[in-house]
């Protein structure tokens, strides 16, 4: 704790750094759209909108809170989405078949939980595959399962108290605005106040040295992934219940939305930099701007390209960003092995 | 020529046998397979099926050629259902606009337009260091994006299309199907590239070990571009052949095609960490993934079940090849130790 310590006390404070930080760029961004959103529509600044507004877009926001961990350790999960898709859909079929509300909730939290571990198993007892690999098959695996059960139908019909958790609030504000907030206000603490939080960041730098320092790291990871179970288990539930009911194709191309929201907060996919202010910044940005084009009827294809375009052109920025440092720091045979380390992540 | 081949064999790993028996395993599997399927549906192993069997697995063969060498430099490529669509989509367009224009040059058009998004994911890769899973997850969408912006949203049915065009998937050449005989050339032409050819060696150098590729002055960088750009002009040419093969362009062409095509990778024992695998393995991979596609719903497995099923099969092979490469080593280490 002490050394950990002096590594941050290290850094001097200032005010350039400060003001130098991504997270300024994305409250820029940020405050661009609502200007150009309010010039579009006069409607706009009320206090329904900022209250409403979130409803729809949250419920993938929950899985940005431990991607933002999963990149940060250097790997990658393109499952969530399925995950996502297969507790919905359990849930739905056992409500269905006679399971009491509160525990076909519980049962999906359970099974979206069992995925995360499934995949944290499979990446640390076989740890020659990557991350890419392994979630690629428990994508299509989970999926699958979801299409097995339900095939082309949908299952719905839950009872009316469920549909509040997405459309009711609590004194005026949201159910789902609390629970994120909560939420994030938890992962917050994880990743920047405890021990767990700066292994997830000595791993995500270096993953040998980390084990060799006695970092556990197998059961960093297999934590990082349950929680990304649990949090894909929220984001089930929320999604559920805003739309009243399920299909095995629910949620699809979710993953690649998170992962571009996660990258535009400034989470370097090399691993080890990052922090969980920029991704929730990500997710409001790219939700008010989806709404914003919304106003002006642009349709769901351009918005595919954006959010493509905002993906790639982050990671461009920040990857020059990074290189530069690093070319001005270290002497050039140290710059080839620099590039080659952010380059190849294969364990 | 004679330095080539000197180079391949300076990489054969130590323990050559294993690829041998891990293709062997492949080929038994698949023997197992079309077992069963016979005893199931007796009309499995007849000739005018095995032969749709190989005209529906061209198209996946092709483009799978092009996913090994990209995982072969320790890459993924996800855009390339994407890519399929777009260059269907923009040749379907051109043949509706000028239905008398050349069928081979609809061909070149589609590859031509593969190229050019290869070679955006391949300068963001091997120029400005993108990692690769990334890189193409973007371009999935933008691709994809850009594909229903030129359709507007609309399909290009069979009546807007040349008798032509259709030809170029549905035609034969000496009775054989042109599918199968594009697919065959392309094998033929990629087993000496990779083999015999000191570019293909040098792809998988860079794969195995890039740090090593760059110090013995193999240009890294260019043969990453190379190798994206070569996986755009196969998906650019798929894509022609899947529009003119089930004669409809839509905007959701080949959604989720890039999975099976890194699945019959795979499935192939080619690594997905870079540096290794071999076109027989491939052509097994290939083949495999072929019949579990097309014969699941002659033995009246519901299609609901495919996708669990490929998922299972693609999870198996990859944690057998793990199992597979340890055991290897483990016994390649007892050896020594005597």
């Amino acid at each position: 704790m002490k050394v950990e310590r002096s590594i941050r006390m290290e850094r001097a404070w200032s005010w350039k750094r400060f003001f130098l930080q991504w997270e300024w760029l994305l409250v820029l961004i940020f405050i661009a759209i609502m200007v150009i959103n309010s010039g579009i529509s006069s409607y706009f600044f009320s206090v329904d909108t900022f209250v409403n507004t979130p409803m729809t877009f949250l419920d993938k926001a929950f899985l940005v809170l431990p991607m933002t961990m999963v990149i940060i350790l250097g790997n990658i999960d393109i499952s969530v989405a399925s995950t996502v898709a297969l507790s919905a859909v359990i849930m739905a079929v056992t409500f269905n078949a006679g399971l009491p509300m509160p525990l076909a909730i519980l049962l999906c939290l359970v099974v979206a939980t069992t995925c995360g571990l499934i995949n944290g198993l499979l990446m640390t007892k076989f740890k020659e595959l990557s991350s890419v690999i392994v979630t690629l098959a428990t994508m299509i695996i989970f999926r699958g399962i979801a299409y097995v059960i339900l095939e082309d139908q949908a299952s719905g019909k839950f009872p009316t108290w469920y549909s509040a958790l997405g459309w009711g609030s609590v004194g005026g504000v949201p159910i789902m605005v609390i629970v994120f907030a909560i939420c994030a206000v938890a992962f917050g603490i994880l990743l920047h106040k405890t021990s767990f939080g700066r292994k997830i960041y000595g791993m995500g730098s270096n993953l040998t040295a980390s084990r060799y320092s006695g970092i556990k790291t197998d059961s960093v990871i297999i934590v990082v992934s349950v929680l990304t179970g649990l949090m894909a288990g929220f984001t089930a539930l929320f999604l559920t219940s805003r739309m009243g009911s399920t299909r095995p194709n629910v949620a699809q191309g979710y993953e690649l939305e998170v992962i571009a929201m996660v990258v535009l907060g400034g989470v370097s996919t090399s691993g080890g930099k990052g922090r969980i202010g920029g991704p929730i910044l990500a997710v409001f940005i790219i939700g008010f701007l989806n709404y914003g084009l919304g106003l002006i009827n642009i349709s769901a294809q351009v918005l595919l390209i954006i959010v493509g375009l905002l993906l790639i052109l982050s990671v461009l920025i920040l990857n020059v960003r990074f290189r530069g440092r690093y070319q001005r720091s270290l002497p050039a045979s140290a710059t080839v092995a620099a590039e080659e380390q952010s380059n190849d992540k294969t364990p | 020529m004679r330095r080539a081949a000197t180079f391949s064999e300076s990489f054969r790993p130590a323990t050559a046998g294993a690829g041998a028996f891990r293709e062997l395993g492949l080929l038994a599997f698949i023997v197992i397979l079309c077992a069963i399927f016979q005893l199931r549906n007796h009309n499995f192993l007849t000739f005018s099926n095995i032969r749709d069997l190989l005209a529906n697995t061209a198209i996946l063969s092709i483009l799978s050629v092009g996913m090994m060498m990209v995982l072969l430099t320790a890459g993924i490529d996800l855009s390339i259902g994407a890519t399929v669509a777009l260059s269907g989509m923009v040749s379907a367009l051109t043949v509706f606009a000028h239905p008398s224009i050349s069928p081979l040059l609809s061909l070149l058009e589609g590859m031509a337009v593969g190229a050019v998004c290869g070679a955006l994911i391949g300068v963001l890769i091997a120029r400005f260091n993108v990692l690769p899973i990334i890189a193409t997850l973007g371009f999935m969408n933008i691709i994809r994006g850009v594909t229903y912006l030129v359709s507007k949203g609309a399909w290009v049915s069979s009546y807007q299309m040349s008798d032509g065009f259709k030809k170029l998937a549905t035609g034969t050449i000496l009775g054989v199907s042109n599918l199968i005989v594009i697919a065959v050339v392309i094998y033929l032409a990629f087993f000496y590239f990779i083999n015999h050819m000191k570019t293909g060696r040098q792809i998988y150098a860079v794969g195995s070990n890039p740090a090593a590729a760059d110090i013995s002055g193999i240009p890294r960088r260019r043969i990453i571009f190379l190798v994206y750009v070569i996986m755009g002009v196969l998906a650019g040419l798929g894509g022609v052949l899947w529009v003119a093969k089930f004669a409809s362009a839509q905007g959701d062409t080949a959604v989720g095609y890039e999975l099976s095509v890194i699945a019959a990778v795979v499935l192939g024992g080619v690594s997905i960490s870079g540096g290794s695998g071999k076109v027989s393995g491939l052509i097994l991979g290939t083949i495999l993934l072929g019949i579990l596609n097309n014969a699941l719903p002659l033995i009246n497995v519901s299609p609901f079940w495919q996708q669990a099923i490929q998922g299972v099969v693609i999870l198996a092979a990859v944690l057998t090849n793990v199992l597979v490469k340890r055991n290897n080593q483990r016994f390649a280490l007892r050896k020594r130790a005597i």
